[in-house]
């Protein structure tokens, strides 16, 4: 997507990153529907993927109005998330990792929904009225999304040997992906420094909590794996798209 | 005079009274209503396999949470149904264990495959459409944990039918590669939704007794007659057709005359033998399969909360055994 100079503000890119988490996380989630271990929880992550796409269409709508304003674009949330190739795509790489198993779907989502959680808290007082309000019709769903992930990750870390095992092998394999959440691209500055550190401090003593009642451990492994936010994504993030984009690819400037 | 259970039952079936889980009711009632339950939820979860498919190929961020919302209900009819068949005595983990053994059976449609976008629009208008025909009058049958659930069930679905019928108004009246999606779609659905209904009344043996009982208010025939005349004309309105060249109104019998139903193919299906029977089998095998771990985790965990929950209510009255 080519945006020209005077709307290439770092706004609507915040609003795309905002979007593109989303909208990938809920395709990840989406992937569970009709496979989940129980009928209960196949409804309650479909819920999830549900909520996603609600804000990531939110996210979307609100950055085409923006473009469009501001050129002779004609974005609309389709060709936002249908068009762009993954370049373009600024979503964390947490959230287009392959699902595994249950646990470590279930973890990515724990440690994405504290995040976006107390990410959308701070963002319910940001200046902008519209992104304000989506943070705070978002984070009635995040409360649910968080609470549900992080009783999951209890049940399963503190459940069985075996249950332990796969979340310990879940943390290890993910948590590489998590300091990306706080490595502050550009066009974050929206959001203070204050701010910055008060959700990071936030979701780590989340983290903590939770993984403390779960019986697990934070891995000491230091090693940093980034990218997603600028553009720069993992194998994975390609494959989704050609699955998600394919009908508006091969059927292109029609009307579904 | 005394009259026999058997008498009194019938008496109230006949009353409109309806059945509850407690009442006395015959065996065979029983036995009918778990199977005929059961293989409904079946085909409720089994259903979300077809529809599932293309989730994540919906081409609007709109489709894709209409399709996500659709399927989710289906899993909810399917707990809803799970209860209902639970309050005759039999639990969730026997039924799946019916249904992946292949000792029950689910509905026969979700044996066939989606193929093309306009197959979701197909389901939601054809697949749903025969499926109310035959659920509405199961709002008023006898047995009453059945009944109840259906009147919710068949309130989402005639939403789905008609999300379905407008996702294919879309397409029909879209581009042409759009509407050969439609067309496609329907020319292989008409048929095995056809099917649906279930054989022929004089070639569908329990009929009559469940008539008797009110678990079932009209025949298959009847059913089937009513979804061909209701589909007939709706379709004018895509400007497709069905794919039957003997399919004509009758004057004389004010219904619309269809073809003859390829019986082979549905017994076929029903045996096993459809395009998607294994696929579909094993998917829902390898998710309870692959889920067990975390149903026993769940578990686990929960005996280890009740116990340190009971341990600070009453620190001197647990016996955590030998």
């Amino acid at each position: 997507m080519k945006i020209k100079a005077k709307n290439d503000s770092a706004f609507i890119q915040y609003l795309l990153h905002l979007g593109d988490n989303a909208l990938i996380m809920s395709h990840r989630n989406s992937e569970w529907c009709g496979h989940g271990p129980a009928l209960e929880q196949d409804i309650a992550l479909t819920n999830i993927a549900l909520d996603q796409i609600g804000q990531a269409r939110n996210f979307y709508q609100y950055a085409a109005v923006l473009i469009n304003e501001s050129s002779n674009e004609k974005q609309t949330e389709d060709s936002l998330a249908y068009l762009r190739d993954a370049w373009d795509f600024k979503n964390c790489l947490l959230v287009e990792l392959p699902n595994g198993d249950w646990g470590q779907t279930i973890l990515k989502q724990f440690l994405i929904s504290a995040y976006q959680y107390y990410l959308y808290l701070e963002l319910q007082n940001i200046q902008d009225e519209q992104l304000a309000a989506i943070a705070a019709k978002s984070v009635k769903e995040l409360n649910y999304h968080l609470r549900w992930s992080a009783d999951w990750v209890m049940r399963l870390g503190d459940g069985t040997s075996e249950s332990k095992k796969r979340m310990t092998d879940a943390i290890d394999a993910v948590w590489s992906y998590t300091y990306e959440l706080f490595e502050v691209a550009e066009y974050e500055n929206i959001l203070s420094v204050e701010m910055q550190c008060k959700i990071r401090e936030a979701w780590i003593e989340k983290i903590k909590t939770v993984f403390g009642k779960a019986t697990l451990a934070i891995p000491n492994s230091q090693w940093k794996q980034r990218g997603g936010k600028l553009g720069v994504h993992t194998e994975h993030l390609g494959y989704i798209l050609a699955e998600m984009q394919f009908l508006q690819r091969a059927y292109p400037g029609s009307e579904w | 005079m005394q009259i026999s259970l058997e008498e009194q039952f019938q008496q109230k079936i006949d009353q409109e009274i309806k059945i509850e889980p407690k009442d006395w009711m015959p065996e065979k009632y029983r036995h009918t209503l778990i199977r005929q339950i059961s293989q409904h939820a079946h085909s409720e979860v089994v259903g979300m396999l077809p529809e599932g498919n293309w989730i994540t190929r919906a081409p609007s961020l709109k489709r894709k949470a209409i399709l996500l919302a659709k399927v989710q209900d289906e899993a909810g009819h399917g707990l809803y149904l799970y209860s209902a068949a639970e309050t005759l005595g039999i639990s969730r983990d026997e039924m799946y264990e019916q249904l992946h053994s292949g000792r029950a059976k689910y509905s026969s449609i979700f044996n066939y495959p989606t193929l093309n976008w306009a197959d979701i629009g197909a389901i939601g208008w054809l697949v749903d459409g025969a499926a109310i025909m035959n659920q509405v009058p199961l709002c008023r049958t006898s047995f009453g944990p059945y009944a109840r659930a259906m009147v919710r069930v068949c309130k989402e679905e005639s939403f789905h039918q008609r999300q379905g019928f407008e996702c294919l108004w879309v397409l029909s009246k879209g581009t042409e590669e759009q509407k050969k999606m439609c067309q496609d779609a329907i020319n292989r659905w008409w048929w095995p939704c056809l099917m649906m209904f279930g054989p022929k009344d004089d070639e569908s043996p329990n009929t009559m007794q469940n008539m008797q009982w009110k678990i079932k208010r009209f025949t298959n025939d009847a059913l089937r007659q009513k979804f061909v005349d209701m589909i007939a004309e709706q379709i004018k309105l895509l400007g497709m057709k069905l794919p039957d060249p003997d399919l004509k109104w009758n004057e004389a019998t004010a219904h619309y005359d269809y073809g003859k139903i390829n019986w082979d193919e549905f017994w076929q299906v029903v045996q096993g033998n459809g395009p998607c029977n294994k696929e579909r089998l094993a998917a829902r095998k390898n998710a309870w399969d692959e889920g067990a771990w975390v149903r026993e985790a769940a578990t686990a965990h929960a005996e280890k909360n009740q116990i340190k929950i009971s341990s600070m209510l009453h620190p001197n009255d647990i016996n955590l055994g030998s």
